[in-house]
């Protein structure tokens, strides 16, 4: 074997791994693209989790007199047979109090069926100062064939909250879980 | 043991005619097959352009079903981008590369013929869609999620199977160039005095080795979100739409400078010859074209402005963006200064390359008025955007082919084409290119939405121009389609060194080239004086 030859099979293995990688690489942007997400609180993506109890305490002491309004909404998707909403459409709030408010769903279906609200907040710079101590958009909601719930969501706005923000939007979208995910979303969940 | 077409035995018969064809190693033969396949899918994806502008002939529905509009922009675009640019470059490169570098042949050439027959089939089963039950994929060529997740017609798992196969033709092909430029130099061209073509497509295969491997991976999360029970791009399960869009752009971008570096590179190659200079500025436009790969990383976020993207992501992506403008205008720049006080002359392949410049050049200042946040919120989605990639892609990309295929013809065939009509193709082009795409920028900017059978009336008059355009402008490629016929054919013949101002290896060979060159490397710098090439010719 020559040196060209030699040369050769260095580069081709070389690129050839440099393919494979970023082909590997494009499925690491989707874990990357979730933490990013999450710690700039980007996209109006809000925490998938509840707010931790001492920040809770702290704040409450340091509740503002500035007050902001808050709208809900709720969305429907796609093949979802329940009917969702609000209780309220909107509230005005103080900075640092906590407020509970109530959704309404209903299975209309003849079936049992699963769903999963997923929320995102207008302006998307206020998601991370949306903290919700209890919500139903943690984990999934499951009704009978007819059934009907209420179901809490208690949050409170953080007082650090951009001056220039006195509206927020918080929507839930509702999903139904197809079959095949309601098992393994649970895992996730926990 | 390498096969060689001509080591076939002649039978004389059909068989083997398509044995030949079908088992070739010889980097000419397959750039011949590269560049055949590219101007066949030419004119199926401008028959699809034809259907597109007659619809838009008039405001209302006359010809397609909203349905079949969408399924024609989408193959439309997927074939023009997959088929005919990128095709059309890997075929020059084959031709060329070797040629210029001293190389007797690519440097692995087993797995060029396999790169090359992945793409008939590729291809074949992109087009069969349009015949299956459904129809084609309808959801535009950048397949945004859940437009091709949840609401993709059933053919969209053969787009997805089309694309792999694509992909891999496209990187393997990549690491032949890369490979070749590396290894078969002949001695003495250091990397720095290889000549331009070979330069951008080098950064080219980068490119393609870097994201055609990302697009497969969107493609791959595509079908499992589909079929698989994952949710990538569903909210349902936790995944992110948008998510989508940027790692689709990820790709996207740099596969438009794919898309344009070997234009940049055949031009640098074009405007010294017949200026009669040296090209002006040659490290500042390697330096340049390998600063336009890497910045083309981290400007994706420009084509996502209004997805809601927080401010700070819009100014760096605006900032990024604009940033490019500058590799690029140091690259027209130094063709300006290749041409001040040079000799001139104008024959076909010049003239592509001047249209080339010029109209590439409009392109890129419609660029930049995209890349502005605030005045994007305006344009996104509208005909001013398809008004700018098609004169980037157009005069650019296609152009930049065409004066490729004028300049080196006579080396391939051995034949001159005809001038008269070369210069005709080219006036008639460069006037139907500009009355089809100037017109949408003015309707772009009034308001009408890309991607929609009907519009409103206000946008008539714009229309027709555009499309009276876009039908001359698909005659103008039949004359092409003829010309080269008629060369392939026949004609003045070519002497070895064709033009009078051409430097270079390609051009120490007998024209046309034949098969096998440069078995032994042959000496560099090329130093040819009148006599020598009086020899050669002779």
């Amino acid at each position: 074997m020559t040196e060209t030859q030699n040369h050769q099979r260095k580069h081709l293995v070389l690129l050839f791994s440099l393919a494979v990688g970023m082909f590997g690489f494009a499925y690491a942007l989707v874990p990357l693209y979730q933490v990013f997400c999450e710690v700039t609180g980007l996209n109006g993506k809000t925490s998938g989790r509840p707010a931790d109890p001492v920040t809770i305490s702290d704040t409450l002491v340091v509740a503002s007199d500035r007050e902001v309004t808050i709208q809900f909404l709720a969305i429907v998707g796609n093949g979802m047979p329940w009917e969702f909403r609000p209780e309220k459409h909107q509230l005005r709030v103080r900075l640092g109090e906590i407020n509970t408010i109530d959704y309404y769903a209903r299975n209309r279906a003849n079936q049992a069926v699963t769903g999963q609200a997923v929320p995102s907040v207008a302006p998307g710079a206020a998601a991370k100062y949306l903290h919700k101590i209890e919500c139903f958009c943690f984990s999934q909601q499951h009704l009978e064939a007819g059934e009907d719930r209420y179901m809490p969501l208690r949050f409170y706005i953080g007082v650090d909250l951009p001056e220039e923000i006195h509206t927020l939007s918080l929507s839930y979208t509702l999903f139904k879980v197809p079959e095949v995910q309601v098992a393994a979303l649970v895992d996730k969940q926990s | 043991m390498v096969v060689q077409a001509q080591d076939i035995p002649h039978r004389s018969s059909l068989l083997a005619y398509i044995a030949r064809w079908l088992l070739t190693t010889n980097h000419k033969e397959i750039g011949t097959l590269y560049l055949c396949l590219s101007f066949t899918l030419f004119f199926i994806a401008g028959a699809m352009a034809m259907v597109i502008r007659l619809e838009l002939f008039q405001p209302g529905i006359q010809f397609a079903q909203p349905l079949f509009y969408n399924q024609m922009v989408t193959m439309h675009g997927l074939l023009m981008v997959f088929g005919v640019v990128m095709p059309a470059f890997v075929g020059l490169a084959n031709w060329q590369i070797p040629l210029m570098i001293g190389a007797p042949d690519m440097a692995l050439p087993r797995l060029n013929n396999f790169s090359f027959w992945i793409l008939p089939f590729a291809f074949t089963l992109l087009i069969s869609t349009l015949f299956m039950e459904g129809g084609a994929p309808n959801f535009g060529w950048t397949f945004y999620a859940p437009l091709s997740t949840t609401y993709g017609p059933p053919s969209t798992d053969f787009f997805i199977l089309a694309i792999h196969m694509m992909g891999i033709s496209s990187v393997l092909g990549a690491i032949n160039v890369i490979v070749t430029i590396f290894n078969l130099r002949t001695p003495g061209m250091t990397l720095m005095k290889m000549p331009l073509f070979v330069w951008t497509w080098l950064i080219t295969a980068f490119l393609l080795i870097m994201v055609m491997p990302v697009l497969a991976g969107v493609v791959t999360m595509m079908l499992t979100d589909r079929h698989f029970g994952t949710s990538f791009f569903s909210a349902t399960g936790g995944g992110d739409p948008v998510m989508f869009q940027h790692i689709f752009w990820f790709f996207g971008h740099p596969e438009v400078y794919i898309l344009i570096l070997p234009g940049f590179g055949i031009a640098s190659q074009i405007i010294p010859t017949f200026a009669r200079k040296k090209l002006f500025g040659y490290h500042s436009m390697v330096f340049a074209t390998i600063a336009i790969a890497i910045l083309s990383f981290v400007v994706w976020g420009h084509h996502m402005f209004t997805t809601g993207m927080p401010l700070v992501g819009e100014l760096f992506f605006m900032y990024a963006t604009m940033l490019i403008a500058v590799p690029t205008g140091v690259k027209v720049f130094n063709w300006v200064a290749t041409m001040w006080r040079g000799s001139m002359t104008f024959e076909t392949p010049m003239l592509f390359a001047l249209g080339f410049v010029i109209l590439f050049t409009i392109g890129g200042f419609s660029g930049l008025m995209l890349a502005l946040v605030p005045a994007d919120f305006q344009y996104h989605d509208t005909f001013f955007v398809v008004a700018h990639f098609h004169y980037v892609l157009y005069p650019g990309a296609i152009f930049g082919t065409m004066a490729a295929v004028y300049y080196w013809l006579p080396k391939w065939t051995g034949h001159m084409y005809d001038e008269r009509l070369g210069k005709i193709h080219f006036w008639t082009a460069v006037i139907a290119v500009n009355l089809t795409f100037f017109p949408m920028h003015f309707s772009g900017l009034a308001g009408m939405p890309r991607r929609i059978v009907d519009y409103s009336l206000q946008f008539a008059d714009f229309n027709m121009v555009s499309s009276i355009g876009a039908g001359l402008l698909g005659l103008t490629q039949i004359l092409f389609l003829y010309i080269v016929i008629k060369t392939i054919r026949g004609g003045e013949k070519a002497s070895a060194h064709v033009w009078e101002g051409a430097e270079g290896l390609e051009w120490t060979v007998p024209s046309p080239a034949p098969l096998h060159t440069f078995e032994t490397p042959p000496p560099f710098p090329v130093i040819m004086d009148n006599s020598e090439r009086t020899q050669l010719d002779e």
